[in-house]
């Protein structure tokens, strides 16, 4: 039965069911539940279909969002997932991860008076996905026949599983090198279970072994091989480098190296990849404060201040030195951390750490800003204000104020160009200045999202096979999608 | 992989012969492993002692000190560890010196032999010293003798050697006007810090190689961060070896500590639980 525009237009989104706050504050557990099939059908009904489909273009990888829509109206949900994996092959990640509020959701029609009246396509993707996985509907894509070239993917993060990905079915023998024990990168070691449960991440990456995919874990590529070694000892024909950012910055103040001071990679690390939250069954172990102190405004300080609550702190605050609306976190973040008792202390940033006589945190000297001009991001500028100290009480303190770029591989690659920054220098293709040596995501870009990662990976995926083809076109059938 | 082919133990330092063909062939003196033993273990960073890259194996001497390294002591030849990663940190820098002095101790006592045999090659007059309680506690000594032109002792009871520590020895060989151009020093800190301490008076170039808590091991987490001359530097990819003569030993000494409570509790109800089993 064919709905009217008007009709569509009545029906009100379906947001999903949730874990109580006061409970899932005390667990690890997915946050909300997932959409019912009636629910996605319903929720999909809402999509007006229309022409100018602004969703696709507000997508970095363009997934065809009114056409998954469609299909899930349709109960199609296999199909849908399908149809999305054309251009996504992460969307139970994506669905989940994925600032839809400044992407698709934020363009959608619907949502131009009131963006919380956007079709939900975050939800919708992330119900297919799930469907397709949770009744074993994925279907194994179509594999060219080897064409007998190996390309090396450094890096098990969201731009390399998806450059894997797509050379697999090209033809091309693909193996990741991974420096931890466990494939994912940020997937595993940075996003906490309740916003991204592991199995997914897990299932993701069997399906690219089922495909083909070698796997290396505990391989530091730039120490265990440099990237030279990988063409001439290990054999490569191209390589692609999407190891992350990397390194934690700290603030620029005294007593950063008192205990209870965590980067927020070390602290998510130590929960997440590590499962110190299942300590002592796991053996790393965790710092439990009591009053935790978070820095930083982005989606890592939101994962790393529900990650404290859930640990048991008594009190867990946000400190950020801009105003809520500048918060880089996705709103549903921010709104899930708000109900779970975060506390938020805007405008404000510590200039000084105070520790005890024996080296623990013991609270911190912070200074109330206001905001200025626009800076270069477009962001009033934070301006700190004369005489405005105060004491802040907290014996653990969480820096998640960004990152900067990982030397390992670069320091070891001279012949590869970087930016001011030490990022890699690269084309639009992801194609860097060393020939058949390609990278893409955060280690290009800085610190940003899966999503823009793994649109990096696709566009590098291409260029490696168009220029793979280039150079040895007796042994490669030059096609693509 | 990883599978564990040579085992013993001398008075709680364990020694492991492992399977890990490829940093066998890239690792170099100065460098560290991270292992697990199990997908449950931490990840242990541990000095490399030795290494045959046409066996394709590595050596390590660890110390039992907590859960972690317990399960690691348990495990049988032809068992497999969870995990092995490396090489990591940053080699060790090998040239001519002259007279270079290594000290050893502990775990340190296989710390320093690829250093020391590296630094042979490179034509220097190599003096290993190296320290324990008794006499009985040595160990990797056969190795040690042929990659240096002297090895001193030095004991607490003074079962061998001096009576005293390594930087009893050192002083010693100061004062009597002995001419040191390098010293590197591998074992606890409180071990570097007064080794350290006794090189400064006469200005000896002292790279020490710190032990700081370490998570990731490739400057990813910051967890392993030491003050250097005032400077932050991360362990794991700026070291493991640092001038011994700028380092804040204090704060090192506190951030180690810094997980002693769960490691007691976990290390505690760990060794109740095994003896209830064989009860």
């Amino acid at each position: 039965m064919e709905l009217t525009a008007k009709e569509r237009m009545a029906i009100e989104r379906h947001g999903m069911g949730e874990q109580p706050p006061d409970i899932r504050n005390r667990n690890f557990e997915e946050v909300p539940y997932g959409y019912t099939p009636e629910e996605a059908v319903a929720e999909a009904q809402r999509c007006l279909s229309c022409k100018k489909m602004p969703c696709v273009s507000g997508c970095p990888v363009e997934v065809p969002i009114p056409e998954f829509i469609a299909l899930v109206a349709e109960k199609k949900f296999a199909e849908a997932a399908r149809h999305i994996k054309t251009k996504n092959v992460l969307p139970a990640v994506c669905g989940r991860v994925c600032p839809q509020e400044i992407q698709c959701e934020g363009v959608c029609v619907r949502g131009k008076k009131d963006i919380k009246e956007a079709v939900a396509v975050g939800n919708l993707e992330r119900f297919v996905a799930d469907y397709e996985r949770e009744n074993n509907l994925a279907e194994l894509p179509e594999i060219k026949d080897k064409n007998g070239l190996k390309v090396a993917v450094i890096g098990s993060g969201p731009s390399g599983l998806t450059v894997a990905g797509d050379l697999i079915k090209l033809g091309y023998e693909v193996t990741i090198y991974e420096a931890f024990h466990r494939g994912g990168g940020v997937l595993v070691y940075g996003i906490p279970e309740f916003r991204l449960p592991k199995k997914i991440v897990e299932s993701e990456i069997r399906a690219l072994e089922d495909l083909g995919v070698k796997i290396y874990y505990n391989s530091v590529i730039g120490r265990l091989y440099k990237v030279d070694d990988v063409f001439n000892v290990l054999g490569f024909n191209a390589v692609y480098i999407g190891v992350g950012a990397g390194l934690p910055i700290f603030l620029n103040i005294p007593g950063n190296n008192f205990n209870g001071v965590f980067s927020a990679n070390e602290y998510l690390t130590r929960s997440n990849l590590m499962k110190s939250y299942l300590f002592p069954q796991y053996r790393t172990p965790m710092i439990i404060g009591k009053k935790v102190a978070v820095l930083g405004g982005g989606n890592v300080a939101m994962d790393s201040a529900r990650t404290a609550i859930r640990l048991g702190a008594e009190k867990v605050t946000v400190v950020y030195r801009r105003a809520r609306e500048q918060m880089p976190a996705r709103a549903a973040e921010v709104h899930h951390a708000e109900e779970e008792k975060i506390e938020f202390r805007l405008l404000s940033s510590p200039v000084e750490i105070f520790g005890n006589e024996e080296g623990w945190v013991s609270g911190m000297k912070c200074q109330r800003y206001e905001l200025g001009e626009p800076d270069e991001s477009g962001r009033q500028r934070p301006v700190p204000i004369e005489d405005s100290f105060f004491e802040f009480d907290c014996d653990q303190v969480l820096v998640s104020i960004g990152g900067e770029a990982n030397p390992l591989i670069t320091k070891t690659t001279p012949d590869m160009r970087t930016n001011k920054w030490g990022y890699i220098e690269t084309d639009d293709w992801g194609r860097t200045s060393k020939k058949l040596v390609y990278a893409g995501g955060d280690i290009v870009t800085g610190a940003a999202t899966v999503i823009s990662a793994m649109g990096a990976g696709r566009r590098a995926a291409k260029a490696i096979h168009e220029d793979l083809v280039k150079e040895s076109n007796e042994t490669v059938t030059p096609d693509w999608w | 992989m990883y599978e564990l082919v040579e085992k013993s133990e001398v008075f709680n330092v364990h020694k492991m012969v492992i399977t890990a063909p490829e940093i066998a062939h890239s690792i170099e003196a100065g460098q560290f492993v991270i292992v697990m033993g199990s997908e449950y273990g931490e990840r242990i960073p541990l000095t490399v002692s030795d290494w045959n890259a046409d066996a394709g194996t590595i050596t390590i001497y660890f110390l039992e000190v907590g859960i972690s390294t317990l399960e690691l002591a348990r495990m049988k030849v032809g068992d497999s560890l969870y995990a092995v990663t490396g090489p990591l940190g940053s080699p060790s820098e090998i040239r001519n010196y002259g007279t270079v002095v290594f000290g050893g101790g502990c775990y340190g006592i296989g710390g320093i032999y690829p250093i020391a045999k590296a630094c042979k090659e490179a034509g220097n007059k190599v003096i290993s010293i190296i320290e324990a309680r008794y006499s009985s506690m040595f160990y990797h000594e056969k190795e040690l003798h042929a990659v240096s032109d002297q090895v001193l002792y030095a004991t607490s009871d003074g079962s061998r050697g001096k009576k005293g520590k390594i930087e009893d020895v050192i002083t010693e060989m100061l004062k009597n006007g002995v001419k040191i151009d390098q010293a590197f020093f591998i074992g606890c800190t409180q071990m570097l810090e007064r080794c350290s301490e006794a090189t400064r008076p006469y200005n000896i170039p002292t790279r020490v190689a710190l032990n700081s808590i370490m998570l990731d091991g490739t400057g990813m987490c910051g967890a392993c961060r030491v003050s250097i001359g005032g400077e932050t530097k991360f362990a794991c990819v700026d070291g493991p070896e640092f001038d011994g003569h700028k380092v804040d030993w204090k704060e090192l000494n506190q951030r180690k500590t810094a997980y002693a409570e769960q490691e007691t509790v976990v290390y505690q109800s760990y060794s109740h639980g095994c003896r209830a089993e064989t009860v």
